[in-house]
């Protein structure tokens, strides 16, 4: 099984990094890009603010959504586009290996371009702003980040895999998940503005009296339920005859 | 071991109102190569579907080498090597990469990889090219791809879905005779579909001619040839009057006598002399230029079974 699923990420890795044209080209949009604005750009700008706000959380949670959109999209509907899809589903591959393979590619390309970025992002912070003294994230920032970004990196595979397996094509299968990952943002925020001014109070309230720790953990809990149904539901999902006929 | 290497019972497929494959019962012999012909939408596509596990039968029942297509497909798809309707190659990778990617999946070692990508590249003429992306490639060259990616493996059990469509003339015929010797030297089953009916007639031991999901018919081309009538005479010349062709309908041995074409087909009805009949055309007037005598080919068998189930 891990052999079978080693070979789906090989190829996967190839195509993504070949989608542009060469490895070259690819390499520039797909990592050094997303990697300049992440761990460099951002950072200078932000100073010590990038290593002290706990806005840092809500930043590196959403950067695998946003890097892996696109790839996890393409997935499934991609390779029925390209017709690609039965010739493998024909093959003597698991249909875990298929969906893990896929799932596994694109997660290990979008958290780890996050956990290289917040590696890139301290190194500039401490470079450029640290005069002497050596800025890190708190140990309960760090593990946040770490815990958040992973969950993260597995909600947007769990989502896109699902939405990619019954979309007819790519396009539809990429707005379908913008469309998700919008309201996922937009609606915590105007959904706060639209409560009772005295619950905001009183969330505000709980933050600042500590209880920020708590909602990452809830948030944290959430996810995991959230991402472990979503895999659940694309295995279920995941069945030769109904992509077979899809195509 | 039994040695069918595919048998099916009634074996159904409805795709909601449609019947796709209607009960379909066959016993293709290992080591052969079968042709499974029949216009567009009859049925081929979905019956190899149906044989690679791919599909569950409404009703009825497959075997692949003994093992039951419902149940053991994971284990049908280990042993056999697949070129569907769709080249289905990665196009952003090259020749190397597909082949790699494909001879991972079927765990060959990594030497064992390289040899038989060669092997099968330098065959094929791709060799110089295997560093190219695919997606510059012309259509044949892709065709040449997609069939080394299915024996790559060198599997028992080749399902060909129109495998030299966009071959050129020659690299078609290398083919064919690379399937011939794989089925007979190293007793690889082939199930082959095809419009190509002299390919088929060329290639194949075995037939099968569906339409509509059903099967019409299956047998050795030549039994096909003598089921459908078989011997025929193709008269070419001038003046076949209708008096010479009443003439021709009142013998015993003859079936039938059309014009096609300008040419005089005598369909008869067991292996005779044609010179009487010839002598019959030239004495009511008729100017003979050649003669042939021979049974009917494949193409007309299968024009003569499509025209029955009109």
């Amino acid at each position: 099984m891990i052999t079978d699923l080693l070979t789906m990420v090989w190829k996967e890795w190839k195509e993504m990094l070949l989608q542009h044209g060469g490895i070259r080209s690819g390499i520039l949009p797909t990592v050094i890009i997303p990697l300049i604005l992440l761990g460099v750009m951002l950072p200078w700008q932000m100073g010590r603010e990038w290593v002290e706000s706990p806005l840092a959380l809500a930043v590196w949670a959403w950067m695998p959504l946003m890097l892996m959109a696109g790839l996890i999209a393409d997935s499934f509907a991609g390779e029925r586009e390209r017709h690609t899809l039965e010739t493998l589903l024909a093959s003597r591959l698991p249909d875990r290996a298929i969906l893990f393979g896929k799932v596994c590619a694109v997660v290990s390309y979008g958290w780890g371009l996050t956990i290289l970025g917040v590696s890139m992002g301290l190194l500039t912070v401490n470079l450029v702003h640290g005069r002497g003294e050596f800025l890190l994230y708190s140990r309960k920032l760090t593990l946040g980040i770490l815990a958040l970004s992973w969950l993260g990196a597995w909600l947007a595979a769990g989502a896109g895999v699902l939405v990619s397996l019954r979309a007819a094509t790519v396009r539809q299968a990429q707005q379908v998940l913008m469309l998700a990952i919008m309201l996922l943002l937009f609606v915590p925020v105007y959904g706060v503005k639209l409560l009772p001014a005295e619950w905001r109070a009183q969330i505000a309230g709980t933050l600042a009296a500590g209880g920020a720790a708590r909602l990452v953990l809830v948030i944290i809990v959430t996810l995991t339920v959230v991402d472990t149904s979503l895999i659940i539901a694309a295995m279920a999902r995941f069945r030769r005859a109904r992509l077979i006929l899809k195509d | 071991m039994s040695n069918i290497a595919i048998r099916t019972e009634k074996l159904t497929r409805d795709f909601g109102q449609i019947r796709a494959v209607d009960d379909l019962s066959l016993e293709i012999p290992a080591g052969i190569v079968f042709g499974f012909l029949g216009p567009n939408g009859s049925g081929k596509t979905t019956t190899i579907r149906l044989l690679l596990g791919l599909l569950d039968p409404a009703r009825g029942r497959a075997e692949v080498f003994g093992l039951d297509t419902r149940t053991r497909a994971d284990e049908i798809r280990e042993r056999c090597g697949a070129l569907l309707e769709h080249a289905g190659l990665y196009e952003r990778l090259s020749a190397e990469d597909n082949l790699e990617f494909y001879g991972r999946i079927w765990r060959l070692s990594a030497a064992d990889r390289k040899a038989r990508t060669k092997e099968l590249l330098t065959h094929l003429g791709l060799w110089e090219r295997r560093g190219e992306k695919v997606a510059g490639w012309s259509r044949g060259m892709k065709q040449k791809l997609a069939v080394a990616r299915s024996l790559l493996h060198r599997p028992s059990l080749i399902f060909l879905d129109e495998p030299t469509a966009g071959l050129d003339p020659m690299a078609a015929a290398a083919l064919r005779d690379d399937l011939l010797s794989l089925a007979v030297r190293e007793g690889v089953t082939i199930f082959l579909t095809t419009h190509n009916l002299t390919e088929a007639e060329k290639l194949c031991a075995l037939v099968g001619v569906i339409r509509a999901g059903r099967l019409l018919a299956v047998g050795r081309p030549d039994q096909l040839q003598a089921k459908a009538g078989g011997h025929q005479a193709v008269i070419l010349g001038r003046g076949f009057s209708e008096r010479a062709l009443a003439s021709l309908r009142e013998r015993t041995e003859v079936a039938a006598a059309t014009l096609q074409d300008g040419r005089l087909v005598i369909d008869l009805n067991r292996e005779v002399e044609i010179a009487p009949l010839i002598g019959l055309l030239v004495n009511s007037g008729a100017q003979v230029e050649e003669a042939r005598k021979g049974k009917a080919s494949l193409e007309e068998v299968f024009m003569s079974l499509m025209e029955e189930e009109k």
